[in-house]
């Protein structure tokens, strides 16, 4: 069984939301162009995700998932007569929620911290449709975290993660501006380049084992690629 | 073409205007919601190993696309602005969740592979994309054209994109090997060009090189079409 420590870690390097699995990639592209709104954006994720994510493990766990349902009617429990599946409901639960909360979000930050509201205001609509926030409420479905910790610790991580790839790569972006990059590549082509070569760099992180004891070091580069291209081939028959 | 298939034809003529021909082609390049508009990319990357998720992706897609924009057309006048998104979603939410339950029925096992990508249609933004900019202010026939052309423009970049990852990166084209068997028979032997001492690209199959795929398609695309060539 995985530590929380170690969702947490998985989350930000081997399982980043933007190296891994391409996740709110477009507010990715549009946003980066300075590390400034970078931030911004970057910071807003963290702290949505941080928000919803428990929020929708609640939801899953407590009404969707089949025999969620348990605390209002022990017939309505897994081994109970009359068993409630609404787990076909999640998608619009899910989307429900992180739209109310952000928008909920909004409104309190704008209240309590305008200095905050400033800094992260105009991008907290957005994040409604960025799918890494949808995306994180579904993961942490299709995973199946056994507590509400390990899930909040992955929605940390995720955000963690998005933010660290939406800053370094707005930071490569404002120094690009100074290269000569061929014309037909300039602008949207090149970011696609930029982001797949950090997407490899992250690829590193692949080969870390979580959870386990050392059983004896990966002697040279070529054995640590041979297991490399190992788990990903088990990765992709699964 | 005979005679009765130009009668047929000749009602129809001013549906198809230019301008709604425009709808449709418009998309496909010069103004496609991938490489131009730069919308979308988040689910369509992840599902790119492999041309037959590649092309469920792609008719979920085009699927909800169509509806969406029908349904979002046909209220356009009804959705208070302020709450807009929310019904939006909700109505994403809704055809999504037809077709999540389609899959899981008909193609269970691309269902399973796509996982998580299915429920992030949702999101995707070329769909809020299309509803904002323009089912709310057009009539039902031109929002449907409009989804086809984008949702068309979205489905072709994705079965290159697969197309390429999958042809190099495991040798198949929809499951089926293309150049003999890399895995050895019962002597031990390589049939096609495996025996040759070819090797198939495993870092194809990586996220990464979806990306590169992407930028090198954006690169061809621009490189022909000058007037699309952006300012840094």
């Amino acid at each position: 069984m995985e530590s929380t420590l170690d969702i947490f870690v998985k989350a930000i390097f081997t399982e980043n939301m933007i190296f891994a699995y391409f996740l709110g990639m477009c507010s990715y592209l549009a946003v980066s162009k300075t590390v400034k709104t970078g931030v911004g954006l970057g910071l807003a994720v963290v702290f949505v995700l941080v928000v919803t994510v428990p929020m929708n493990y609640l939801l899953e766990n407590y009404v969707l998932k089949e025999g969620a349902l348990f605390w209002l009617n022990p017939e309505y429990g897994l081994s109970g007569s009359n068993t409630i599946d609404l787990s076909f409901l999640s998608f619009i639960m899910f989307i429900a929620v992180v739209a109310s909360i952000v928008q909920l979000v909004e409104m309190l930050v704008e209240k309590f911290a305008p200095a905050l509201y400033g800094a992260l205001g105009i991008f907290l609509p957005l994040i409604a449709v960025n799918c890494s926030i949808l995306g994180g409420a579904l993961f942490m479905q299709d995973r199946q975290y056994s507590t509400i910790l390990d899930a909040t610790s992955f929605a940390l991580g995720s955000g963690i993660g998005w933010f660290i790839a939406i800053v370094s790569l707005a930071a490569i972006r404002e120094k690009i501006r100074y290269s000569n990059v061929p014309p037909a590549l300039r602008g949207l082509g090149i970011t696609f380049i930029v982001t797949g070569l950090m997407g490899m760099a992250f690829m590193s992180f692949m080969g870390v084992e979580y959870g386990k004891k050392k059983e004896g070091k990966v002697d040279t580069a070529v054995e640590g690629a041979v297991k490399t291209s190992q788990i990903i081939n088990v990765k992709l028959e699964n | 073409m005979s005679v009765t298939e130009e009668k047929l034809k000749a009602p129809s003529e001013p549906l198809f205007s230019k301008k709604n021909k425009r709808l449709i082609i418009d998309p496909l390049s010069e103004n496609n919601p991938i490489t131009i508009q730069v919308l979308g990319i988040c689910s369509a990357l992840a599902i790119t190993v492999q041309v037959e998720q590649a092309f469920w992706m792609s008719v979920a897609v085009i699927f909800v696309m169509i509806f969406g924009n029908l349904v979002v057309s046909l209220l356009r006048n009804l959705i208070p602005s302020r709450v807009r998104i929310i019904v939006q979603l909700v109505i994403v939410a809704s055809l999504v969740i037809i077709v999540d339950e389609m899959l899981k029925a008909f193609v269970p096992d691309v269902s399973e592979k796509l996982s998580v990508f299915v429920g992030l249609i949702i999101t995707n933004c070329i769909i809020m994309g299309r509803f904002e900019a323009f089912a709310m202010a057009n009539k039902p026939f031109p929002s449907i054209l409009d989804a086809i052309g984008n949702a068309i423009g979205y489905a072709w970049i994705l079965l290159v994109v697969a197309l390429v990852r999958e042809v190099l990166g495991s040798g198949k084209i929809w499951g089926a090997s293309i150049f003999g068997s890399n895995i050895p028979d019962e002597n031990g032997n390589l049939s096609g060009l495996y025996e040759l001492g070819y090797v198939n690209n495993n870092m194809m199959i990586l996220p990464p090189m979806a990306l590169i795929v992407v930028g090198i398609i954006i690169w061809i695309q621009r490189s022909m079409n000058k007037g699309l060539v952006e300012e840094n």
